[in-house]
């Protein structure tokens, strides 16, 4: 950064040490996303390697066994070190104090100690890759789990680490959100995105500790050999599937909702038009995390539970799509007769209501018994999770990353570029997974390394698709990683947005505000639908 | 700023009374010798039911007083509380799965007419199929083999 | 982080009150309560679902714990809740010394307590009442009995763990203290291990029933 810039939490201090120690929420925020952008990288790159092997039908690029290394790394890499911590820790750090008119989070110490436990955590998990990789697929089912020769153990250890960071982080962010909002900022006013990052915030304190417990049980298992999933010792696995759901179902919400939150904030910001339903948003968010831990069981349809749970948790499972519906309907009728401005945050946001949709619809058939008891280990399961994993949470996390990018760094990427980006990832994407919802219900199964001839023609548009996307996400590296040099400098508010982060200088001064702003109106209190910088 | 008072007043921490403690105690140990008592009689099912209702009480003695949640803010309890309603719905939701693994719902197909035509099949010119050529099938019945999978 | 001239010592810089630092300290306390109360609520689970599958291993392999030292320990415990509680109340009354008499007396309990599981532990291994695989004992009816010592030592096991953590901080806290670091305006660590240590006590509340009174 040039030295001409004020004063801010960039360059008030210098120096390495001044980052790795730094009690900063915003430098935090940066740490986490540099972390996540890296793991991002190392996790895209298992699945093009993967897009490949699978683009013609004989296993000839990996052998098989190198192929299921791929699948369980991309899947731990890309849920344990990218998407649980992205929007949250990262996102989330940055911008939920200046959200609330803080001036840091609860527990500043606190808040830097996660994020070294979860690079020890990471630390782990590269160990585990490096010395032999893990081929149980990222939920580490047992029986295999516990025979099989890989290196089960530092990975599995590694995400029971990563479990604390993420532990520390929701509770820290549920004290900020109670203890230091600023004067006058009611729970009516806080932004939408701090309700999601509240919602969020709840399940990871209640489901994680259950992760903790499952990992460990299995490391036991593994270890000393407690027989407490071996069916020969009296144990039972279906257990292990029971409580690795009970955190891992309601951990695809604290992936999708902080991800809510910030299509909420786009969407109003960049129709410049007060959001449609702010309770209605705020409650639906409170109300997905309570039906999250009521549903984990339609994971587990043919692993032979009981006929009576599969059908409860059959049931259960559509009541999810009611609050997720009540959030599509707002964000649409927001959009409606808003002075909608199309730049890239946007962009990604209208991304997310497509990809979402189809996602979520998806997810309720999978949610219907006999449906599932078709499409169970198809190519169906995996085009359905990474249209709300990808279509949901990786477009939310790009629309808030342009979207705060200017605030973070004080300077702006080039518009043109882009959006050139965003239609390589939205065409790639598509590209790539609406074929594998064609594979799956032609009946591909999932997790295999080679496939007869029929399905050659689908692999290979997904496999082409893949590469589209690739080249998206590098330009996107590229034109960010310029802008934070040759960028124009960005004003207070390149948006015409209306929270509080907006009304202070970009990049934010390291004390947040000069003086505790004293709140006295809603959120998104747009006067007319001008403009930017209207 | 307004809050300025506030600062520099000092803290009044709420203090107990040296007794309110000592009689819990007391409580609580009596509490432990009543159920080590009374687990030397059997109740059949009841027992756990009796050392669970007295350990409850015990628990809530402890969270009332000692962790101060009968003086301190509404908050602290619903965090409290939260924590054992989920927990609840997770050994509950647990075993509506492992109690109820061998209640397999019996599928009785059942003879909907001896003489309803379920199947016809109308001629094709180079059909080898013997099944349905007279246009009529024997009505679907199932014997009582299938549901006999479920005693196992 | 430099706190500016009109805050009161022990106040963070982004907070404006110490009442509202200690709640949220306090709040902090009460959510880390409910990730251990799920983190226990996994094995709590695991009890029920081996009881309910295997109720006579359950009930056969019960009468193998004593009950004279599950009962001791109890009762060490519930003591030691208590001396707890009054170190937190003497520093409130600013009586130092006799705070650091309870945080004394809580520390030696829970020692006390350690050695008890101690010696019922080495009984265990003596036997080959061991979880898994390493089970070697005859002296229990019916298939798999050495269900029931995975649970017992995975719970005490992990709930031990708690008391020797439990136990640094105590340690921690009696430095802190003996160094006047406390007073009736600021004590919030005692109070919140105070808040982790009941927390200990409640859980054995459930264990000691479990195991040793019903099997």
């Amino acid at each position: 950064m040039s030295d001409t810039a004020p004063k801010n939490y960039l360059n008030e201090q210098k120096g390495i040490k001044s980052w790795l120690l730094t009690h900063d929420h915003k430098r935090i925020g940066l740490l986490y996303l540099y972390s996540i952008m890296t793991f991002f990288l190392v996790g895209g790159v298992f699945a093009v390697m993967m897009r490949l092997e699978l683009w013609t039908p004989p296993s000839d690029l990996f052998s098989p066994d190198t192929y299921n290394q791929l699948f369980t790394l991309h899947g731990a890499v890309m849920i344990f070190l990218f998407i649980i911590p992205s929007i949250p820790a990262a996102l989330g750090n940055f911008v939920l104090p200046l959200h609330i008119g803080a001036k840091d989070v609860a527990f500043p110490r606190l808040n830097l100690a996660s994020w070294y436990i979860f690079i020890i955590g990471a630390l782990f998990a590269v160990y585990s890759l490096v010395s032999g990789g893990v081929d149980t697929g990222w939920t580490f089912y047992t029986p295999y789990s516990v025979t099989t020769s890989t290196a089960v153990v530092p990975m599995v250890f590694g995400a029971f680490v990563m479990g604390f960071s993420s532990i520390f982080t929701g509770l820290n962010f549920i004290v900020t959100i109670h203890k230091l909002r600023a004067p006058g900022m009611t729970w009516f006013r806080m932004p939408l995105f701090v309700w999601g990052l509240y919602a969020t915030a709840i399940i990871q304190v209640l489901a994680t500790p259950v992760l903790g417990i499952t990992l460990a049980l299995l490391i036991m298992e593994r270890v000393v050999g407690i027989g407490i999933f071996d069916p020969a010792m009296g144990g039972d696995p279906v257990l292990y599937q029971h409580f690795f759901w009970f955190y891992s179902h309601p951990a695809v919400y604290i992936m999708i909702l902080p991800g809510m939150g910030i299509i909420s904030e786009v969407i109003s910001a960049l129709s410049h038009k007060k959001i449609f339903g702010y309770k209605a948003i705020a409650f639906s968010s409170l109300g997905i995390a309570l039906t999250s831990f009521l549903v984990w069981g339609h994971h587990m349809f043919i692993s032979g539970q009981s006929e009576l749970a599969a059908m409860v948790f059959s049931f259960l499972t559509f009541f999810v799509g009611i609050p997720s519906g009540i959030k599509m309907f707002n964000w649409v009728a927001t959009l409606y007769k808003g002075s909608i401005d199309l730049r890239a945050p946007m962009l990604y946001a209208l991304a997310f209501l497509f990809l979402f949709s189809i996602g979520g619809l998806t997810g309720i058939f999978l949610g219907a018994m006999s449906v599932d008891v078709f499409l169970h280990d198809t190519y169906f399961i995996v085009a359905h999770f990474h249209y709300v994993m990808v279509g949901g949470t990786v477009m939310a996390l790009l629309a808030g990353l342009h979207y705060w990018w200017p605030k973070m760094f004080g300077r702006m990427y080039s518009e043109g570029m882009a959006r050139v980006s965003a239609l390589l990832i939205f065409v790639g994407f598509n590209m790539t997974f609406f074929t594998q919802f064609m594979l799956g219900i032609q009946g591909m199964p999932r997790r295999y390394a080679s496939y007869p001839e029929q399905f050659a023609p689908l692999h290979g548009y997904s496999s082409v698709g893949s590469l589209i996307m690739a080249a998206g996400f590098i330009l996107m590296g590229f034109y960010l990683f310029y802008s934070l040099f040759k960028g124009a400098r960005a004003d207070k508010n390149p948006w015409g947005a209306t929270t509080l982060e907006w009304s202070i200088a970009s990049p934010p001064p390291s004390g947040n505000f000069d003086n505790v702003p004293t709140i006295d109106s809603d959120p998104y209190e747009y006067k007319t639908a001008a403009g930017p910088n209207g | 700023m307004k809050v300025t008072d506030s600062m520099t007043a000092k803290h009044h921490p709420h203090v107990l009374p040296l007794g309110t403690y000592l009689i819990i105690g007391s409580l609580l140990l009596a509490l432990t010798a009543i159920t080590v008592y009374i687990s030397l009689f059997d109740f059949g099912s009841m027992n756990l039911i009796v050392a669970m209702a007295v350990a409850a009480t015990k628990a809530t003695l402890v969270a009332l007083y000692f962790m101060h949640l009968k003086y301190d803010k509404k908050i602290f309890s619903i965090v409290f509380v939260g924590a054992l309603i989920f927990l609840a719905i997770f050994i509950i939701f647990t075993m509506l799965d492992t109690l109820r693994r061998d209640d397999i719902n019996p599928i009785r197909i059942k003879t909907i007419s001896p003489n309803a035509v379920i199947y016809q099949d109308k001629p094709v010119a180079d059909s080898t199929d013997t099944a349905g050529q007279s246009g009529v099938t024997d009505s679907l019945t199932v014997d009582s083999a299938v549901t006999d999978q479920s005693s196992h | 982080m430099s706190h500016s001239s009109d805050h009161p010592a022990n106040l963070a810089h982004h907070f404006t009150e110490v009442e509202q630092q200690q709640e949220s300290a306090k709040l902090g306390m009460w959510l880390f309560l409910l990730t251990e109360i799920l983190l226990f609520g996994g094995l709590f689970c695991f009890y029920a679902i081996f009881r309910a599958w295997n109720p006579d291993i359950f009930h056969n392999a019960h009468f193998h714990l004593d009950v004279v030292m599950g009962t001791l320990n109890t009762v060490v415990l519930i003591t030691s809740s208590v001396t707890m509680a009054l170190a937190i109340r003497s520093l409130q009354l600013d009586q130092k010394r006799a705070a650091l008499w309870f945080l004394w007396s809580t520390l030696i309990l829970a020692g006390i307590f350690l050695v008890v599981k101690y010696f019922e532990y080495a009984h265990k291994f003596h036997l080959g009442q061991l979880p898994g695989k390493y089970y070697t004992f005859q002296g229990i009816e019916g298939t798999n009995p050495h269900i029931f010592f995975s649970v017992y030592f995975l719970m005490t096991g992990l709930h031990g763990i708690h008391v020797i953590a439990g136990m640094s901080i105590i340690g921690w806290l009696i430095v802190k203290t003996s160094r006047n670091r406390f007073s009736s305006q600021y004590y919030t660590p005692v109070e919140m291990t105070g808040l982790y240590w009941h927390l200990v006590d409640l859980i054995w509340i459930f264990l000691f029933p479990m195991f040793y009174l019903i099997g």
